[in-house]
């Protein structure tokens, strides 16, 4: 079966940057796959390249994004609206900035069902009380007409999820959905995000930087650095044996991965540099940090390959490289 | 002598919704040489706290001892003297640095106000110190904008180091910062911590990173500390059930997905619940908590807990 979503050599250039080069994924209905990677990673253009909603110095220079049978760079302006907040939406990292402060949430979440699936007032408003409750906002029929400052933050990134999801989407694309809330909140708004993934059969591409979420709420992961997919794997495979360098240098730099280790018993392992150091840079563009770089790493970008079943990585000496010291924390 | 010691203290702010209880009575001791961890969740005074322990906010009540002296009641001229001696570094480096200042300026200002040196000296603090923390020589002639986070957090670090502190407050100093830079900067807070022989008071919602990082570690919620140990102790055994929600909250690869552990939101500060602050969201609560606010007592040496059962949680 076709999946739902494949993302076919995407290449976004902006007039003196290429912050997403060649990336390829797939996924599949009702999947949940994991994007993650570090602020320039290109995660979150990858995002609004989806959506159509690339900032207007961006461009897509070359590759296709299929989703559901249909080539989304093909589509006009029109169609594109009209795809988006109905089959594809999106939730952001920050929900105050992307609710209306002079609205209330019940005419917000009603805007979008009249827009899309034509219902009238009385109507709307009845399906927006529906949707807070599936959200599991306390006393939805009340809270309906507040405005976004009276409520908490992780009240409000549960109101755009009732947008997002309220003419059931197929695709949910989330960019850092719990980044800007605490970790007691991001647990409820995590299990929250998977209930309806099950319920409403969507797709959800999770975009984060935090490991510890995608270990626990990806299908599939892929890892981005400076712009490219530099592996990709199912979470157990990734955490318990991570074969990009780059990949190996997140999970050993965590300290949530290494529960007993404390500052006395050593430093933490750290990658040099940052990631401005790919800038410009010819071959692989992890190469000025890697503590495996060869003189050939500066010749040509690795070309993804085959590891395993079910994974990907662009690196051609992952096999001479010897298992991390911590790999043993991390039993999934 | 502990190097800080603070008790019983209260930063209360008028607010439109009333009284906001910030810091709502809290006692705590920083040893020399010790990294202490304030760990809690957005909205529990745990910055508060750090800026009134420099008195950036002034308190309402209690005392705070610096080497056992209560600075509490120092006007602003003496109280410049002790805050050489107790520095802060924050979560956005780059929201205290002057843009239209090289780092060379930015570093030399303290040194001007502390009249610290002469020129030459005092040029020769500031390349000492770059060096320390990292950074290329040539960034003195550089203005903050052309720096990454990671390096300006080591500016951030680097003035909090010039006039050779004792204490020094981090609120939330690897929060902002990808996670292969924080490795950097909490390995460099170590070896600057080694190096200068310094005591930290280290304030996080990261619990992974505390766990890293501190050799005790309080935990904060509305406004109270609710359990104080040593780190392994606290890991090992924790007895509040708030600091138990707080560890299974976040997610670890190394066990299987836990349901969320604790439901609601955080009350206001400015609308504190009666008895125990934590019953409304506490699966154990009972009357007693409803009624009576816990003491915050001894259940073994070095281990403190603000709740009615914390022998026999279980």
């Amino acid at each position: 079966m076709a999946p739902l979503l494949h993302v076919d050599n995407l290449t976004i250039r902006f007039p003196r940057a290429e912050p997403v080069s060649n990336l390829s994924f797939e996924i599949a209905e009702g999947e949940t796959l994991a994007i993650v990677g570090e602020s320039g990673s290109g995660k979150s253009l990858t995002a609004l390249a989806l959506m159509q909603l690339l900032p207007r110095a961006a461009k897509v220079a070359s590759g296709r994004i299929r989703f559901n049978g249909r080539d989304l760079l093909q589509l006009d302006a029109r169609e594109m609206r009209r795809l988006r907040g109905s089959e594809i939406a999106m939730i952001f990292q920050e929900p105050m900035t992307s609710l209306n402060p002079v609205m209330t949430i019940g005419r917000q979440i009603a805007e979008v069902l009249k827009v899309h699936e034509r219902l009238s007032g009385r109507a709307a408003r009845k399906r927006a009380i529906e949707l807070l409750e599936l959200v599991r906002i306390p006393a939805p029929e009340k809270r309906v007409d507040d405005y976004p400052h009276q409520l908490s933050g992780g009240m409000r990134q549960r109101v755009m999820i009732a947008m997002a999801v309220a003419c059931k989407p197929k695709l949910l694309i989330a960019d850092e959905p719990t980044t800007a809330l605490d970790v007691t909140i991001q647990a409820q708004v995590l299990d929250l995000l998977d209930t309806l993934r099950r319920e409403l059969q969507m797709a959800v591409v999770l975009i984060t930087h935090d490991l510890g979420v995608v270990s626990q709420w990806a299908d599939k992961v892929v890892v981005m650095y400076a712009g490219r997919k530099v592996e990709q794997a199912l979470p157990g495979d990734l955490f318990n044996d991570p074969l990009h360098p780059y990949t190996r240098g997140l999970l050993a730099a965590s300290p949530r991965l290494k529960n007993d280790f404390h500052y006395r018993d050593g430093a933490l392992t750290e990658i040099p540099g940052s990631i401005v150091s790919a800038a410009g840079e010819a071959g692989c563009p992890f190469r000025p940090r890697c503590d495996q770089a060869r003189a050939s790493c500066g010749q040509r970008v690795p070309q993804l390959t085959i590891p395993a079943p079910d994974r990907l990585v662009a690196c051609p000496f992952t096999s001479s490289i010897k298992a991390v010291p911590h790999a043993a924390a991390f039993s999934l | 002598m502990p190097l800080l010691s603070v008790s019983d203290l209260k930063t209360h702010y008028k607010s439109r919704d009333g009284l906001l209880r910030a810091v709502d009575g809290v006692d705590l001791v920083v040893e020399r040489g010790e990294t202490v961890g304030l760990v809690g969740e957005s909205g529990c005074g745990k910055s508060t706290l750090g800026k009134t322990l420099l008195r950036l906010v002034d308190p309402t009540e209690g005392t705070i001892e610096f080497k056992g002296e209560d600075i509490t009641v120092l006007d602003q001229r003496r109280l410049r003297g002790v805050r050489k001696s107790i520095q802060m570094v924050f979560q956005d480096p780059f929201a205290s640095l002057n843009p239209r200042h090289t780092i060379g300026e930015i570093l030399e200002a303290p040194l001007i106000v502390h009249k610290a040196g002469n020129r030459i000296e005092r040029r020769q603090i500031v390349a000492d110190i770059v060096a320390k923390v990292g950074l290329p020589s040539e960034s003195i002639n550089r203005y903050p904008h052309e720096f990454s986070g990671g390096q300006r957090q080591r500016i951030g670090i680097a003035r909090a180091l010039l006039l050779n502190p004792e204490l020094i407050v981090c609120d939330e100093p690897v929060s902002a910062l990808d996670l292969s830079i924080q490795a950097q900067i909490l390995n460099l807070l170590v070896e600057m911590k080694k190096e200068f022989g310094l005591s930290y008071l280290f304030i996080s919602h990261d619990l992974s990173v505390v766990r890293y990082f501190a050799d005790r570690v309080m935990v904060m919620y509305l406004g109270r500390i609710v359990e104080s140990a040593d780190n392994a102790t606290l890991w090992s055994d924790p007895r509040h059930p708030y600091t138990r929600a707080l560890m299974n909250a976040v997610p670890d690869p190394s066990r299987p997905r836990q349901a969320a552990p604790l439901g609601g939101d955080l009350p206001s500060p400015s609308n504190i619940p009666s008895g125990c602050r934590f019953h409304t969201r506490c699966p154990l609560a009972t009357d007693v908590c409803r009624a009576e606010e816990p003491e915050f007592r001894f259940i073994a040496p070095g281990h403190q807990v603000a709740c009615h059962f914390a022998d026999t949680i279980n």
